[in-house]
């Protein structure tokens, strides 16, 4: 048989752990930044690109899809050259992939700190940027499987299994997730409203969490672990359990995220079964990656790249076990909105991900740059600081979680709330946010050690070339060969049939959920007082949205008494119908906001927006000055409007022509209601007559943003305050 | 729309805006049905494929990582 001389590319490989590490330091710095800000709320006061709303998206989408996206790529890259014994299929879809990927990015790190969110998590980016990383995604995809198909290696290995799973399922969630309808270039309104939005949202944020942050990394796993430990991997049969199950399970468990909300029992009650049951696959691919090590023990006290992936592996057990539990009710009505969900989620990031990512590396590049690691001994000391930075950053999160979920329900004899005062809960817990600032600025200090001692290995090396490998063509497959094969190993040799296998599974699971989803609209009890936001409000909530308030701030009475005490009337499915996207939010730095209209004053919102800190001694919260003084933009009101419509949202044509005026005096409403604080008539007055006699042209407050985020605060869950529940309209159809 | 004429009917506190929002799909009971099935195939086929395929395709696909780098004319045998 002759043998085919090719090259590996190892260029790109490169180019992606470049990246990596560059994306990596900036994300987790940015991470550090907002975990500073709980102790110092105004560390950048008055820079609205610098606040807390707008940098929280931006730190997620870095870390996620910039620091882990570009690791997965990198080793998605080198393995499956050398698993396929085949060149990526195209060098210019590989650049492509990797340009495309940056440029995007770079536009999440220009756009969302400006304010342009949908709002819905790790789904942030606007719809241009939806549309580029569906076409770059796809070139990945492209690329995967035309390698796939002109490999010289029979059999499909496990890894290349995950990788094919990850790009159909990331493909489908991003797609279905993102669907919206445009207004302008970089605004737009997700086409699903209230529970739908809801559901949908959280079946591809689970999932993304799945297919993204996990089954991707299983697939490395079960490369570079058996790669750098020297021996193969602990039960390849455990590896196919494990594969098929996770995939068909993982994508039925969204819905663990919505527990006791608004969202029907059915589902609630489908998504806690299934998190029950990715605990058996899920613990199967740790028992299979930690015994692959079974005799290599003393390797791991030596290698620091074991090391890492040890720590790595453990971490993912833990976080998959932690999962399931978070899913039980019980546990979950004490968890969800507090710190505990972030300790969670550093667990997987910091450990299960981070570690992998830089154990990977490790070993990755003295091997791209033929050279040894340049220092063993600070490869050492980047393990041992980013372990205690985790450890040191997680224990005191679920600390902090339990604290203050506890506070947030407990009762005097006498019926009242213990806490009445949300700051209680706050205060109670900041020194477990000094200790997370330290643990989060161990694991950035061992990440720089890391970088530096990566850049030094390549100074130290050669120059990056692509790689000579020899290996036979594939022989057709005769009958004779092939007789006696079982259908699994028939299987592995069909890359077209194992995708569409592979997609078969998750859209089972998928289609269980969004069909429901989609015709629950239809289902929502409909409370006839819930009318839609007056055009000024829906301007406030596009300011809301904005400025990123979701981050701290849920949107979602859960039916506790202690939620019903604090909060007021718990919340009910048909005061969402007209919410695109939805704001429920997934925790409380501060207090739910779903019953705050009525609650405080104008003048109130005013001061507090201005100085959180005036109004509510103790608040974490930064100012938002930057409100008090913007012209708010009425430029696209009428075509927001049309684009609700377009929705279902029953503007009338006279509405939306009216909708100028409608909105002038609204506001003109609110800025005579300030008027009642004299503080504020006297230096409203001043400004004024200041700007007259200077010639400066001067905003009135009714044309100003605070005014539509005003209006949009009080009219918030105020629509079934209105009637009693057994008014007979309330009950109308 | 059926379902919420019949809730006015029935039910008239606020409960009804968070309970039973789907029971009234037609044909719903066939859900849990089907979804047991799936299920039930599903594993059913995964575990009867991983225990018929033979222990030395295991081994030998299980190398495969270790057969990248180093020049080969081995085509793997089935």
């Amino acid at each position: 048989m002759e043998l085919q001389k090719f090259y590996y590319d190892n260029k790109i490989v490169r180019k992606f752990i470049v990246a990596t590490m560059f994306w990596g330091i900036i994300g987790m710095s940015i991470g550090l930044l907002l975990a500073f800000m709980f102790l110092f709320p105004n560390l950048t006061d008055g820079i609205s690109w610098l606040s807390f709303g707008r940098l929280r998206p931006l730190h997620t989408n870095a870390v996620i899809f910039a620091f882990v996206g570009n690791a997965i790529f990198a080793g998605v890259y080198y393995s499956t050259q050398r698993l396929l014994k085949a060149r990526m299929w195209k060098d210019w879809l590989s650049n492509l992939n990797f340009w495309g990927w940056q440029a995007i990015i770079v536009g999440a790190a220009i756009t969302l700190p400006l304010g342009y969110t949908s709002s819905k998590e790790y789904a942030e980016l606007e719809w241009p940027f939806d549309i580029a990383i569906a076409l770059i995604w796809v070139s990945f995809g492209a690329n995967l499987i035309g390698a796939i198909l002109k490999r010289r290696q029979r059999h499909l290995y496990v890894a290349i299994w995950f990788y094919l799973a990850t790009f159909v399922t990331v493909a489908v969630l991003h797609i279905v997730n993102s669907m919206a309808i445009p207004v302008a270039v970089l605004k737009s309104y997700s086409m699903y409203a209230g529970v739908q939005d809801a559901l949908v949202q959280w079946w591809y944020g689970h999932n993304a969490v799945a297919f993204f942050l996990t089954t991707p990394f299983l697939g490395l796993m079960y490369y570079f672990v058996p790669k750098a430990a020297n021996r193969p991997i602990y039960s390849y049969r455990l590896s196919i359990v494990h594969f098929w199950s996770l995939i068909f399970i993982y994508i039925w468990a969204g819905p663990h995220h919505l527990l006791y909300s608004t969202l029907p029992d059915w589902a609630q009650n489908l998504g806690v079964a299934f998190s029950i049951m990715l605990l058996a696959p899920s613990w199967g691919g740790m028992i299979n990656g930690l015994l692959t090590l079974r005799g290599a023990w003393d390797k791991v006290r030596t290698d620091p790249v074991l090391k890492f992936m040890v720590v790595a592996i453990t971490g993912y057990g833990m976080a998959t076990f932690e999962g399931p539990m978070l899913s039980l009710k019980n546990v979950n009505a004490i968890a969800h909105f507090s710190d505990w969900v972030i300790a969670h989620v550093h667990v997987g990031a910091l450990a299960w991900n981070g570690f992998l990512t830089f154990g990977m590396i490790y070993w990755m590049v003295p091997k791209l740059f033929k050279t040894k690691l340049w220092s063993i001994k600070l490869a050492n000391v980047h393990f041992w600081v980013g372990t205690l930075g985790i450890i040191l950053y997680a224990l005191p999160m679920y600390v902090a979680g339990f604290v203050q979920a506890s506070m947030w329900k407990q009762f005097n004899p006498d019926g009242t709330l213990t806490y009445g005062n949300f700051l209680e809960t706050v205060s109670a817990i900041i020194p477990m946010y000094w200790m997370r600032a330290i643990g989060g600025s161990m694991f950035i200090v061992g990440a720089l050690i890391g970088v530096y001692n990566i850049i030094m290995t390549a100074r130290d090396g050669s120059k990056v070339t692509d790689e000579l490998a020899e290996a036979a063509p594939l022989q057709q497959v005769t009958k004779k060969r092939t007789k006696k094969e079982g259908y699994h190993t028939w299987l592995e040799r069909r890359p077209v049939r194992l995708t569409l296998f592979a997609t078969i599974v998750i859209l089972i699971g998928g289609i269980v959920q969004i069909v429901p989803s989609l015709i629950v609209d239809d289902y929502v009890p409909i409370i006839s007082s819930v009318k839609p936001y007056t055009p000024l409000e829906l301007e406030g909530r596009d300011i809301y949205i904005r400025e990123g308030c979701v981050s701290c701030h849920s949107q979602m009475v859960r039916p506790f008494r202690s939620e019903v005490e604090r909060y007021g009337e718990y919340s009910k499915a048909g005061e969402y119908v007209y919410d695109h996207p939805f704001l429920w939010g997934s925790k409380r730095t501060g207090p739910d906001l779903m019953r705050i209209g009525g609650k405080y004053s104008d003048n109130w919102h005013l001061n507090h927006f201005y100085d959180p800190q005036s109004t509510s001694s103790g608040s974490i919260m930064p100012s938002y000055k930057w409100l008090i003084n913007n012209k708010l933009d009425k430029g696209d009101t009428e075509d927001k409007m049309n684009a609700m419509v377009t929705l279902g949202v029953p503007y009338t044509e006279k509405d939306i022509a009216n909708a100028q005026k409608w909105m002038d005096e609204q506001g003109t409403q609110i800025e005579k209601n300030l008027y009642n604080d004299p503080d504020f008539a006297k230096i409203y007055e001043a400004n004024k007559k200041y700007a007259e006699e200077n010639g400066e042209e001067f905003i009135e407050m009714r044309n100003r943003e605070i005014t539509a985020i005003i209006a949009y605060l009080q009219r918030l869950g105020t629509d079934i305050k209105i009637k009693n529940a057994n008014d007979p309209i309330v009950n109308e159809n | 729309m059926q379902m919420t004429l019949l809730l006015t009917k029935t039910n008239k506190t606020m409960l009804k805006y968070i309970k039973g929002n789907l029971e009234n799909i037609d044909g719903v009971e066939m859900y849990p049905i089907i979804s047991l099935l799936i299920f039930f195939v599903f594993f059913a086929t995964l575990f009867w494929w991983v225990f018929t395929a033979k222990k030395t395709h295991f081994t030998e696909v299980s190398n495969i990582p270790f057969d990248d780098d180093t020049v080969t004319i081995k085509d793997i045998e089935l």
